[in-house]
């Protein structure tokens, strides 16, 4: 059962989570709760969905107990703030954030990263 | 060019989606450019209990629904934008956004809202996340059972604190002042709990720690002494700043940068109108920049009409 009220697609477990990011080259992932620090990344998200189509954008709730794959990886090590937010390159993390990110924020990752 | 809207609102929180609700609804065609995400600061609160009508929600579904009329009503939203030039002065006023697009009405409508203010001292950038944070609902639960610092002293930092000892085993408020600006209430609650300590007439002057926060340098102001002082976590509760500097140019502000109107909320440029946070005023709630964003928006259609009346006129003749 989803858990987030986006127009983004939901996460809901660990091994749907493992085929997106074996199956396509660029995924970002944000992991949250419908809370203010959140909805500013989902909404940004959603925009850029819509411009770039070769990275695949999704949410995954962070009180999912499945989203421990994404709360006990070594990058969210120290992340004190919601959301965390991964960037997957090749099926390995290219990039993690905590807290809220504006757009141009994600942006410069997305450029970094995403964008050869 | 694209098209010319009736009306252009810049913002999307309270008061710009009421403005774009009631102008959309009498049929102007209306654009909504909003520079960050929808809702401004409503959608930092986490339970709105005084919102008449509505028994309890939270700020992000109130945004939500708001943004959801608006669209019905036929108004056009677009978020995350950057205004690069504002071009106010004349008959037809426009906006020209930093990836080359240009938007034009004959009235616009400001309503930019506020943001969080922030400390710019050493160490804000590196710890935001990782020990810094500014929402309580949000991060609360990352600091059980950890020592924290809140700063501030009005309503927002003691209420927050006394909400953070749900989860910290300590929670220091750190003021400027040596009393609060919060209400009396307030601070009774925050004094007369026994996990809240306070330091008063003091600042934050850095932020420490190898990769996450461990400490905060902490200065008191009329002696000038400073001192490490150890913590977890600091949540930052400063009040808002108006997100106005680049409208500096273009109509009148107070020197808080607020904007200053009429009581037709129209600023010192004809035609542009102003509602929200930014304006300058006693208070700011929901329903207050709800009471402006309508206020507006029925004023700058008025403005429209008249403005249509001559151009038709002028034709004629």
């Amino acid at each position: 059962m989803t858990m987030l009220q986006t127009a983004l697609h939901e996460i809901e477990t660990a091994e749907e989570l493992r085929k997106i990011i074996d199956e396509h080259e660029n995924v970002m992932v944000c992991l949250g709760r419908m809370g203010p620090m959140c909805i500013p990344v989902y909404e940004a998200m959603e925009e850029l969905e819509e411009e770039k189509d070769h990275i695949k954008f999704y949410t995954m709730a962070f009180d999912n107990p499945e989203g421990s794959i994404i709360r006990e990886d070594p990058a969210c090590q120290d992340f004190m703030g919601l959301p965390f937010t991964m960037y997957y390159k090749n099926g390995k993390v290219a990039h993690a954030t905590s807290s809220i990110q504006s757009m141009e924020q994600i942006k410069d990752v997305l450029e970094k990263h995403f964008e050869n | 060019m694209d098209d010319i809207y009736d009306v252009m609102i810049l913002g999307a929180g309270a008061a710009g989606l009421t403005a774009g609700i009631y102008t959309s609804r009498a049929k102007l065609s209306t654009v909504i450019l909003n520079q960050g995400a929808t809702g401004g600061q409503m959608v930092l609160t986490n339970e709105v209990a005084n919102y008449p009508g509505v028994k309890t929600t939270r700020g992000y579904n109130l945004a939500a629904i708001m943004k959801s009329q608006a669209k019905e009503f036929g108004c056009k939203i677009k978020s995350n934008v950057r205004i690069q030039n504002y071009d106010l002065g004349g008959k037809i006023k426009s906006v020209e956004l930093q990836d080359g697009r240009t938007f034009s009405a004959y009235s616009v409508i400001v309503a930019p809202g506020g943001r969080p203010r922030s400390l710019q001292i050493p160490g804000a950038d590196r710890f935001r996340g990782a020990g810094i944070s500014f929402c309580a609902t949000c991060d609360g639960e990352f600091f059980t059972q950890k020592e924290i610092v809140v700063v501030g002293g009005g309503n927002s930092a003691l209420e927050e604190a006394v909400s953070l000892t749900k989860y910290a085993k300590k929670v220091t408020i750190v003021h400027q002042f040596d009393h609060f600006q919060a209400f009396e209430h307030a601070v009774q609650e925050a004094k007369s709990n026994d996990k809240i300590d306070f330091i008063m007439e003091s600042a934050l002057v850095e932020f420490g720690g190898e990769e996450k926060l461990d400490h905060v340098m902490i200065k008191h102001i009329p002696t000038g002494e400073t001192r490490k002082f150890s913590t977890d976590g600091v949540f930052l509760f400063i009040g808002y700043l108006p997100n106005t500097e680049d409208l500096i140019n273009h109509i009148q502000l107070n020197d808080r940068g607020e904007i200053v109107t009429n009581s037709s909320l129209q600023t010192s440029t004809p035609g542009v109108f102003a509602a929200g946070d930014t304006l300058s005023k006693q208070y700011r709630q929901i329903t207050t920049a709800v009471a402006d964003g309508t206020i507006a928006a029925l004023n700058a259609a008025e403005y429209v009409a008249k403005i249509k009346d001559k151009s038709i006129m002028a034709y004629a003749s």
